[in-house]
This record gives C-alpha cells, structure tokens and sequence, in this order.
C-alpha cells in the first residue's frame, strides 16, 4: 500500500491512479473493437457502447449477440449475466459509503464499476471517495472508448497474423480475473474447471449444440453456480472482513 | 431489422441498473448465505464457459490457441498482472502461427 499523498486532491490522486488503468485499458479496447467491427458495429456505436457500459466481458457478450442478430431480451439476459459480478462489487462499495454523502454520488459512483476501478478505489482506506473515483473515471474511460473505437477502425488494416493473435488477449484478460482466485479456494477452481469442461461438451452434444452461445453461458452459469453454491456455502466473513 | 443502438441501450439499462440498485437501494449485506455464495461463483463460472473453448475457435491456427489458453494459464498463476496475461497470450499465438503457418 502506497503512503497516501496528502498534498494532491483525490480527484488528482484518482487521476494518477488511473494511468496504468487506461494504459491496459487502451490495448484491450483495442481487440474488443476487433469484435465490435465482426458484429457489424460502426466505430461510434462501438466508441458509445465502451462509454456507457465500461465492460470488458459484458461489451464482448453484447457485440458476440448483435453480431448474431440476437433477440433484445437475450441481450439484456447475458448483460445481466455476463455482468452479475458488478453488484457484488456494488454491495461492498454501498457498506463504504458515509451515511452523510449526497445520493448523486451513489449515481456516478454506479456508472463505472469495474474491475480495476472498484479494486483501487475500494483498496483506498477510510470511507469511499467518490472524487477519487471520479478521477479514475476521467482518466480510463476515455481511453477504454477511444480504443474500441481504433479497433473497429484499424482492425481492417491490421495483417491477419495480428488480429488473430489479438483475438485472444481478452480471453487471456479473464484467464487473469478467474485463475488466481481458482488457486486459493477450491470451490473456485471447480467453478473454472465445471465451465470450462461443460462449455465444450454443450459445444458439441446433440441438442445442446444447437443452444446459441448466449443460452449456453446462461443455462451453465446458473446451473453451475447454484450447484456449487449449494456444496460449497461460502463463510458469511469472506468477503465483508476486508 | 433489428437495431444496433437498441441493443446498445439495453445493454446499458441493465448494466447500470446492476452497479447503481445495490448502492442506491440495499443498504445491509445481503441475508441468504446460498444468494450470496451463488453470486460470489457467477462470474467465474460464466467467464469460464466464455473462454473455453472459444479461446481454442478464436485463432487461425486452433494449436496456437490451446497454446495461449496453457500460457494465460501459467501467466496467470505466477501473478502476472491483467495486461501482461492478456499480452502473453497474444504473443503465444503470433509466434506459434508466424513458425507454424
């Protein structure tokens, strides 16, 4: 944990944090473009999407879906899936919040949580800053957008050899969410280990072949988590303690 | 026809509906032990079934996708951070296909 800086704003402090956020930002966005451009999306509906919802996996499941001319309530099933983490994140930001602060901020605090802003703004001690969390916003998400757009844009002109190697740096984005938490719980680790082996057996099993990614990411993250959930409660501590 | 900033919108509504309800409405942890466990595994299970194998479908060279899958892996469990992961993988498959293709 770095000493805190008390000379600069926690809207500078955000800011600062938010460098290395919108540097890594910047190359994903980049290859998600890639897959907003094979959906067919023009690069300011990809710039606007990356905007609005600031999503890595939930954008990719979005343009996967427009990309297959998907129903508008599969969409706004896989959203609510593939982004579910979100309010969990949510719930542990509300238990920060002071009671005294103005009901705007929970407004702009919920625009943005994701991944690595959550992390740093919650790892930041005392009550939630919501300026600080701002700064971060100001900072990656422009960054986040503006690459997805250059991805739409650019994918074309990239040689094949790159876009099919930058095809998989998102996978290798969730393979770094999921793996390091599969390593300390055990409970985790067969989350990852049930998906993985039941999306290639719906991949190929009569009938369920022919389920549309979408359905198949439903019907297993909810089967698979209820199961789990079931076998392996989690401590009421887990996760509040911290 | 369907339309692109529809899909766009709905995808939004409900995002934002996800990250703002909890801290706008639910003030207490949640009370079911099994709600809370079962949200706590959602995202890895369904990341898990977005990756794999997708990862393997995604590369010209279906090889040099296992390839990235293994490496992401190892890069992932020695602590890499999230960019290096991704970018370890995406060099796994340049060079595996830049020798094999």
């Amino acid at each position: 944990m770095e000493p805190m800086e008390k000379k600069q704003s926690p809207f500078a402090q955000g800011l600062r944090d938010g460098i290395p956020i919108a540097l890594g930002y910047f190359a994903v966005a980049f290859s998600l473009g890639i897959a907003a451009r094979d959906a067919g999306l023009t690069p300011f509906q990809g710039m606007l999407a990356s905007l609005l919802c600031v999503a890595s996996a939930g954008e990719y499941a979005l343009f996967t879906l427009v990309g297959a001319g998907a129903a508008y309530l599969e969409v706004a099933l896989v959203t609510l899936i593939t982004n579910a983490r979100y309010f969990l994140m949510s719930c542990a930001l509300s238990q920060r919040i002071r009671p005294d602060m103005p009901d705007r901020h929970r407004w702009g605090i919920g625009l943005a949580v994701t991944d690595e802003i959550f992390g740093i703004s919650i790892a930041r001690p005392g009550p939630l800053e919501p300026r600080y969390h701002y700064g971060a916003m100001a900072v990656s998400i422009p960054a986040w957008a503006i690459g997805t757009a250059l991805g739409i844009l650019m994918g074309t002109v990239l040689p094949p050899r790159v876009v099919s190697a930058l095809s998989v740096a998102l996978y290798g984005m969730f393979l770094a969410i999921i793996i390091p938490p599969a390593r300390k719980e055990l409970s985790v680790a067969i989350c990852v280990l049930t998906g993985f082996g039941f999306s290639w057996l719906f991949g190929f099993l009569p009938a369920l072949r022919d389920l549309s990614a979408g359905m198949r990411t439903i019907l297993l993250t909810l089967g698979l988590s209820a199961v789990i959930a079931l076998i392996f409660p989690r401590k009421e501590d887990a996760q509040d303690a911290e | 026809m369907r339309n692109n900033y529809i899909y766009i919108l709905i995808a939004f509504a409900v995002i934002y509906a996800i990250r703002v309800l909890p801290l706008t409405l639910i003030r207490k942890p949640l009370r079911s032990r099994f709600l809370r466990s079962f949200l706590y595994y959602v995202p890895y299970v369904t990341l898990a079934v977005m990756t794999f194998p997708a990862i393997v479908e995604a590369t010209a060279l279906p090889a040099a996708g296992i390839a990235a899958l293994a490496v992401g892996i190892i890069a992932a469990l020695l602590g890499a951070s999230l960019l290096t992961v991704a970018g370890a993988c995406c060099a796994a498959v340049f060079l595996l296909e830049l020798i094999f293709t």
